[in-house]
């Protein structure tokens, strides 16, 4: 024990050195710990970019396709789904509540999605939070658009503001549905999922700009009126995709069963929860980078304290030899090096935590408000303790070379002084 | 006899050439001895043996009755550090600790010491301070100073204040004076001398000094008793 204290008061002397040693260390455990809290967290949230949904609904097709384009608002479906298998996929006893989606229009590169009000009710993301609107209201006459926040925010778009529909992805003068504006009603809070990046219009919105199209183009000589579209029927023939909520869980595969083996046209129903998670699997490998790049990090700080100690022993020769005159044995000396790496590890391990808690502290609403994730301050993982624990241990190892020396010195020097 | 060396033969390495060779030397309890000869004729050598650093390559070298080659490393680091006090030529405290903690060392190292220095003042701080007066060094401002700030003669009396601590039975010095001046020289040993006369302890002093030899009761010269220039063993 007597030589720890020593170590302590070895330490307190060159406590700048120390410092930069601990501060070294605690900035890679920051980081390594950090970058594993925001991986997780990161994984937990895109898992969460739809929650809530028990089934997606579309076309046949794989899921990561349907995932992308009914979630991601990315590519586009083969097929549509007729109104009447919407129907009856509604109708099912096991089904609580559908929300239809309806693709294929944009706006100054954004795309438009047709709903119901369902959508709002419905849609849940990170961890079963609800969409709130935090300007105006959700559509209510057929021409109200609500928009995502970073739609509003990149295009400065207020409530009332009119908005023109382009049809197709690509935003061109010959292809815009100029005869039938929208008007802006509501904006949503920023949730850090595509639904930022989506303008939500009524279904039969939707229906009403196409009412005098036909594949892809005006009807040549056919017009009709903003006005006159709200007399006719605005029920539409087909939908995209439609997210499905059951009764019960347990009812999945059932429903997903019906679904697929659905007999009068080619249906996919998928687990959102599943293709979400196949998906990173594909744009996961960046993390790992990100990982790998923090554990480098950790190694030359760690190699840090290494030099800080090997060069800091020729200068204690003396003091060891002083130590073995009052009766030291080598292996304190050992000890005295070790006690101080192993010290500085811990310390750095500690500061290194704290450090993260109060950068997550301070960061959660910036994190949460810019990118929708949200990180829990909760207690370390079993996993980031193993984390933790490999630096410590690291840190012990690598303390073994300096005191290793030292040990080896002072057996060769006795009470000789040698500088 | 606190110290018996017999037949001692000393080498560095198994394969190098021997750098001591005594037949004997005795020192009795007591005893303040002076150890001189030429620079590197083995003195500190002889030191490292008797503080049980190093053993002996033959011969036995016994401390305390205590044949200390029959030791292990182990035992003999606890046997210095019960026994004995060791005072280096120069640079002898621990910069990072105080004049008293630097004094308390031993205590750290040796439960005998720890009770022996106890058992002459109520705790260790106080038998620290008392040595250090008696070593002409009293000033209580002075204990709180770093002590990189001290002189090197003020330095040398803290490190035998800490070589006296919890009264080793047989006090080391290798040359504590040679950077010192002769005033100081002479005024050292002289503490030194009273601090051991007051609790019985041996003092083996090194130096090629000659001029110092006067102040003790005995003088080796290793160039005399040392016979491996000769190679011959004496007897
Ligand atoms: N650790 C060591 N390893 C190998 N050889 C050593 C070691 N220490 C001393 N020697 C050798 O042993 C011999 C005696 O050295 P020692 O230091 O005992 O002499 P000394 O009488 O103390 O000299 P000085 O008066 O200069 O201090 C020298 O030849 C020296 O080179
Ligand atoms: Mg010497």
């Amino acid at each position: 024990m007597a030589i720890f204290a020593l170590a302590w008061q070895s330490l307190l002397n060159r406590r700048f050195t120390a410092m930069l040693t601990v501060v070294s260390i605690a900035l890679s455990v920051t980081l390594l710990v950090g970058v594993e809290r925001l991986r997780t967290e990161a994984r937990l949230s895109f898992a969460n970019t739809l929650s809530g949904t028990d089934l997606i609904v579309g076309a046949r097709s794989g899921p990561v396709q349907l995932l992308l384009y009914s979630v991601f608002r990315i590519g586009d479906a083969t097929n549509n789904i007729s109104w009447k298998s919407y129907q009856d996929i509604a109708a099912h006893p096991l089904v609580k509540w559908t929300v239809p989606v309806s693709l294929g229009d944009s706006h100054r590169g954004f795309r438009v999605l047709g709903t119901t009000s369902a959508y709002f009710d419905h849609y849940r993301y990170a961890r079963d939070r609800a969409l709130v609107i935090t300007d105006g209201r959700r559509f209510a006459d057929l021409y109200d658009a609500v928009l995502g926040a970073e739609v509003a925010e990149r295009l400065g778009y207020r409530v009332n503001d009119p908005i023109v529909v382009a049809h197709g992805a690509s935003d061109v003068r010959f292809a815009r549905h100029d005869d039938k504006p929208f008007r802006v009603v509501g904006i949503l809070a920023r949730t850090g999922t595509p639904v930022d990046r989506t303008v939500h219009v009524g279904l039969e919105a939707i229906e009403a700009i196409h009412i005098d199209w036909q594949s892809g183009a005006p009807i040549p000589g056919v017009s009709v009126s903003a006005e006159q579209a709200r007399k006719l029927d605005l029920t539409p023939n087909a939908i995209t995709a439609a997210l499905v909520g059951l009764k019960s869980k347990v009812a999945t595969f059932r429903v997903q069963r019906f679904v697929n083996d659905y007999p009068e046209e080619p249906l996919s129903a998928i687990l959102p929860g599943a293709a979400l998670s196949q998906l990173w699997e594909l744009i996961g490998i960046a993390e790992n980078a990100l990982l790998i790049v923090s554990v480098f990090v950790v190694v030359v700080g760690l190699f840090g304290m290494l030099t800080a100690l090997l060069t800091s022993l020729n200068e204690r020769r003396r003091e060891m030899a002083i130590l073995r005159s009052v009766g030291a044995r080598p292996g304190h000396v050992f000890a005295l090096i070790m006690g101080e790496a192993g010290f500085l590890t811990l310390l750095g391990s500690v500061v290194g935590l704290a450090l993260l808690y109060l950068l997550l502290l301070a960061g959660q609403p910036v994190i949460e408000s810019r990118f929708g994730i949200f990180i829990g301050i909760s207690a370390l993982s079993s996993h980031e303790w193993t984390l933790l624990s490999a630096v410590v241990t690291a840190g012990f190892v690598v303390g073994g070379i300096p005191s290793y020396r030292a040990y080896r010195l002072s057996l060769a020097d006795g009470l000789s002084v040698r500088v | 006899m606190i110290i018996d060396i017999r037949q001692l033969e000393f080498r560095w390495q198994a394969d190098s050439t021997t750098v001591l060779s005594i037949a004997s030397l005795e020192v009795a309890k007591g005893e303040c001895l002076f150890v001189k000869g030429p620079s590197g004729s083995g003195k500190s050598t002889l030191l490292s043996l008797l503080a049980g650093v190093t053993t002996a390559s033959a011969g036995t070298v016994r401390v305390m009755d205590q044949p200390l080659e029959r030791l292990g490393s182990v035992q003999r680091d606890h046997f210095r550090a019960d026994h004995i006090g060791y005072i280096f030529q120069m640079f002898n405290l621990i910069p990072y600790l105080s004049v008293i903690d630097n004094v308390l060392l031993p205590c750290r190292f040796s439960a005998r010491r720890r009770g022996q220095a106890l058992a002459r003042a109520k705790d260790l701080e106080t038998e620290a301070r008392r040595l250090l007066g008696h070593l002409d060094l009293d000033h209580p401002e002075l204990h709180r100073r770093a002590v990189t700030t001290l002189s090197v003669g003020q330095q040398q009396r803290v490190a035998a204040a800490r070589a006296l601590m919890g009264t080793p039975e047989l006090l080391i010095a290798d040359e504590p004076t040679s950077s010192l001046d002769t005033d100081r020289r002479e005024s050292f040993i002289r503490l030194l001398f009273d601090e051991c006369r007051e609790v019985g302890t041996t003092l083996i002093f090194v130096s090629h000094d000659a001029s110092l030899e006067k102040l003790f009761d005995r003088t080796v010269d290793l160039a005399e008793i040392n016979c491996h220039a000769t190679g011959t063993v004496g007897a």
